[in-house]
């Protein structure tokens, strides 16, 4: 037994360059109860990041009280990170779950059945429609319902309703992912596999607390660094993160500096010739616009403005420029700061400036953050049109009009989708008048969140809530409709690396609570929704329906599903797309052969100017001629707009801890989860702290122009001059029953409304803040010792422990794991 | 040689439109992504009216100028409020634009006639920059045109 709260990670198991990742199986069940207890294991994967790993869920009595790895998945051979342990399950057993509908009346929020509930949200919807229009509805989903749910979503916005307001919080998580291969490949779709960890000589984490993140993943590279040959790792992060203390090389770069670094990186590489000609010559173009843009990029000069050693840039660029087989990894670092596009991009660049893309190793990894993110944007839930299709090519349209028997005028496609902050602006105008947010938690998560809660309380904003709990957005709801969660409801949902899994129902869901699925078909139906032949838009009976729905869809694409069905995804392993006729068994990588999406008549996008977001289109992109080639792509160095002065000296960004996700409702409920990292705390530097008299745990207040936060202080790793706080604490458990107005504490209270003009993801990671102290330490900060929130000196703070109740079987190497599929090239 | 009155006109035009830019900037801080790129694209007309300052410099000021402006190009005096006054004060912008636009397409085909090197790097640097400002201007309004145009109060 091993305690997996103390130990994250879990026991290492060694492996060499090229060797199979071994098999370590980890399991836990509810107290008390042994393997011979379980009644039956229901396949699964896990739903608390985007790794997606394998799992199995344990059942008795009809509840759920477990969950064990998969050994036979390529994803995770068998392990599993402390939130899939002890929050996939109880996150979701829970009694706060919702099990009715509520209304709102006279001002309450009152129980009610699913009839009235939904009577009145199609009344309100149609009455709407008749007035305003579609352009009066607005939709807000996630990266964690299924995607079946997503598409059938997709096509009532799309084919249904026809309005373009629709997008995911996958907008805040990884929207610059899509964006970044968009921009560089002409379509979304990730390069790269996990496969390239067993295979790389280096890896490269811009941005990308993986330890955290994705704690699984990074126990696979833990085991490469562990064996034989370990792979040189680089890391740039503005924290101590447990991958900067196993880098070779760690660029603590100021947060909103990262396009400096990179261009001084991609500088480096040209100038010393780790470049290959031939490469850049058959498969790329434009490599003459990088030159412009970096020059000015010395190691000095980066050095400078990101406040790094120069020769730590040189020695980075030297290990990128010379290593055979390069892994890079991109995270929220990049995408929720400054220039997120132009930056991820940059990473792009340096790959393809070595040719190094889709060779075993050789690969990139644009993360997600969130475990059904890339469902989001392949079903077009996010707003993109369902199957990479390209909203400013009318072929792609009429396909679609095709496909769904509606008017190609219905789908609305004469301006790129609205994006989630924009949504928001519209409701604040008042032109959009109905909002419907699933399976998400905007009052917490959205940046600026006095604003925010501003907005949804609106008083002609009727607006409709669907979640497993209630939230600090359920509660300026008019309708709150309880969905039933994973493990109580059947579905698909694909990985970072397009591995696809099958997620089975294993219980039933508490009281009236019904699936996302269900609630949207619903919706459909009693909308009237019709084809053009006069039969119901939506004739799903449920999501196995939903997903041969879908296959059609993706037919031809890059995102092809066609080879695979519930039956081929039961038992095994997931299996990454495409998955077709010419692919069978899946696609490990993509693009080995040099060949990218950027045909005018396959591209998802025709591009944009990476400053200001104007769009290439077709006529420009076409005059380009691509042509299958991959496009460099950049922008001049800008930097954060708000930056420390004398009124805000310091430096604020935000992240997030191992233990949580998002905004808690389910690992907050996770009782290992919960006492491991209880409650809202605020990191700054010895340096920092001592000049403001500051000691571990003294309360502080933390103050942006825009809002300010409480907080006790660690006393950590951070660079001097930035104030880090985790995203993850909202209101929901706060048991003082604090206000957010009296007693604020959320990281979002002080963030700016600002972001990327491509990707149009927020800034999260840049704002000035000032910060003052309250009161003296009554304790330590409730911060973990086991993370980049560790403390800056040793031994003054009890360490993070589970005990007892963390204790995790794992059994090494019962098993041989599922050979990855090949990769594109090798077929 | 009547390329002075050229320059003075696109050193002007380019002004007016830095100036245009603040306006809107400052006129419409609720929305950040015109918030921040109109005062970015200010900045960058003024850089493009330093670039030509050595050359407006090197060729001489005309005091008078013989075909006189009809069309008065003033920039914006202020800027609207709302939805459909963002789009109006989008489009205003894009006009003042496509006027710096067509400036600078004369003045390159005159510097080219003049072997002008100097010149000619000035507009090749600038005048991309313009049309980009025009494509963003464009893209911003082709988003914001339906809900303005149809469900804004
Ligand atoms: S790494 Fe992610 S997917 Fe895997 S168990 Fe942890 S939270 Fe779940």
């Amino acid at each position: 037994m091993v305690d997996r709260i103390a130990d994250i990670w879990g026991t290492r198991t060694p492996y060499a360059q090229g060797e199979q990742w071994p098999v370590r199986v980890d399991q836990v069940l509810a107290k008390g109860l042994t393997g011979q207890d379980v009644d039956r294991w229901v396949q699964s994967a896990c739903v608390l990041c985007s790794n997606g790993c394998g799992i199995d869920i344990a059942v008795k009595d009809g509840a759920m009280v477990g969950v064990r790895g998969r050994a036979a998945d390529r994803v995770n051979h068998g392990r599993l990170g402390p939130k899939g342990l002890f929050a996939s399950w109880q996150g979701v057993s829970n009694k706060d779950r919702l099990a009715r509908p509520l209304i709102r009346e006279n001002g309450e929020l009152v129980e009610t059945d699913w009839d009235t509930a939904m009577g009145r949200i199609v009344s309100r919807s149609k009455a709407l429609l008749q007035e305003k229009g579609p352009l009066s509805h607005g939709f807000y989903t996630s990266g964690q319902l299924f995607l079946e749910e997503y598409y059938a979503l997709g096509v009532i916005g799309k084919a249904g309703l026809g309005t373009p307001h629709m997008d995911g919080n996958t907008r805040l998580c990884t929207a610059t992912a899509a964006a970044a291969m968009k921009e560089s490949f002409g379509s979304d779709g990730q390069p790269g596999s996990y496969t390239d960890i067993d295979e790389c000589d280096a890896i490269f984490l811009y941005g990308h607390n993986m330890a955290e993140t994705q704690t699984v993943l990074w126990a696979r590279v833990l085991d490469r660094i562990s064996g034989p040959d370990k792979p040189l790792v680089v890391c740039v992060d503005p924290r101590p993160t447990e991958v900067a203390r196993h880098a070779d090389v760690h660029l603590p770069v100021r947060p909103g500096t990262n396009l400096a670094l990179m261009h001084g990186l991609v500088r480096e590489v040209i100038r010393n010739g780790w470049i290959d000609e031939e490469y850049i010559a058959s498969h790329t173009l434009r490599f003459e616009d990088l030159a412009d843009q970096i020059e000015q990029w010395t190691p000095e000069a980066v050095a400078a403005e990101c406040g790094v050693d120069a020769s730590a840039v040189v020695e980075a660029a030297r290990i990128f420029g010379t290593s055979r087989r390069v892994l890079s990894t991109v995270l929220q670092g990049f995408y929720q700061s400054s220039q997120a596009t132009a930056s991820s991009c940059q990473v792009n660049n340096l790959h393809l400036l070595r040719g190094m893309i889709g060779q075993p190793g050789c690969g990139i990894l644009q993360m997600n953050g969130q475990p059904t993110a890339q469902n989001t944007r392949e079903a077009g839930a996010d707003g993109d049109l369902p199957g990479f299709r390209n909203w400013e090519n009318p072929e792609h349209i009429k396909e679609l009009a095709e496909l769904w028997d509606v008017d190609e005028l219905v789908i609305s496609h004469w301006a790129p989708p609205t994006h989630a902050a924009q949504i928001f602006r519209y409701a604040e105008q008042g032109s959009i008048k109905f909002l419907w947010i699933s399976a998400t938690n905007p009052a917490v998560s959205m940046p600026q969140l006095p604003r925010i809660r501003g907005i949804l309380s609106k008083p002609d904003l009727f607006l409709v809530v669907q979640d497993l709990y209630m939230t600090e957005t359920t509660k300026y709801a008019d309708v709150v409709l309880p969905a039933a969660a994973w493990g109580e409801k059947t579905g698909t949902f694909t990985n970072v690396n397009r591995t696809v899994h099958l997620s089975e129902q294993a219980v039933e869901p508490p009281g009236q609570a019904r699936s996302d699925l269900q609630i949207f078909l619903e919706y459909s139906r009693r909308m009237d929704f019709r084809t053009n032949s006069g039969g119901p838009l939506l004739d799903w009976e449920g999501p196995e329906d939903g997903f041969n729905a879908w296959r059609e869809c993706s037919r031809g694409r890059p995102c092809d599903y066609t080879g695979l069905s519930y039956e081929r995804l039961r038992g095994g392993s997931g299996i990454p797309w495409p998955v077709n006729d010419e692919h069978p068994d899946g696609t490990d990588r993509l693009y080995g052969d040099g060949t990218f999406p950027t045909h005018g008549e396959d591209t998802e996008d025709y591009g944009h100017d990476l400053t200001t977001g104007a769009s290439v289109g077709p006529q420009a992109f076409k005059a380009m001629a691509p042509n299958g080639r991959a496009i460099f792509k950049t922008a001049p160095y800008q930097g954060a707009h708000e930056t420390p002065d004398g009124e805000y000296p310091l430096r604020y960004t935000t992240g997030r801890t191992a233990y949580h996700f998002h905004t808690r409702t389910k690992t907050g409920r996770a009782p290992q989860l919960h006492d491991a990292a209880p409650s809202m705390w605020v990191e700054m530097s010895p340096g920092d702290a001592e000049s403001l008299k500051l000691r571990e745990g003294d309360q502080v207040r933390v103050e942006s122009r825009r809002g300010h936060l409480f907080a006790p202080v660690r006393i950590a790793g951070v660079r001097t001059g930035t104030v880090f706080a985790p995203f993850h604490y909202g209101y929901w458990d706060d048991h003082e029953g604090e206000d957010p107005e009296q007693h604020p504490t959320a990281a979002n209270e002080l963030t700016l409304t600002e972001w990327d003009p491509v990707s149009k993801q927020p800034v999260f990671k840049t704002a000035a803040v000032r910060v003052t102290k309250v009161a003296d330490a009554t304790g330590p900060a409730p911060a973990p010792t086991t993370t980049a929130s560790r403390p800056a000196r040793a031994g003054r703070v009890p360490a993070t422990a589970g005990g007892a109740a963390g204790e995790v079987s794992e059994t090494i190497a019962p098993a041989e794991p599922q050979a990855a599929a090949p990769g594109k090239e090798e077929s | 040689m009547k390329l002075p009155v050229y320059l003075g006109l696109l050193h002007r035009c380019e002004h007016t439109l830095a100036e245009s830019f603040r306006q809107v900037a400052d006129g419409h801080g609720d929305e950040p992504d015109v918030y921040f790129l109109c005062r970015a694209l200010a900045d960058q007309c003024e850089k493009h009216e330093r670039a030509l300052q050595p050359i407006v410099e090197r060729y001489g000021e005309v005091d008078k100028d013989d075909e006189p402006e009809r069309l008065h190009a003033d920039g914006l005096s202020s800027t609207r409020s709302g939805a459909v006054g963002l789009l109006r004060d989008l489009q205003d912008l894009y006009l003042l634009g496509s006027l710096v636009d067509i400036t600078w397409t004369m003045v390159k085909q005159a510097a080219q006639g003049l072997r002008d090197a100097e010149l000619i790097g000035v507009v090749t640097r600038c005048e991309a920059e313009t049309k980009t400002q025009l494509e963003w201007l464009s893209t911003r309004m082709k988003q914001a045109a339906p809900q303005a145009l149809i469900v804004a109060e």
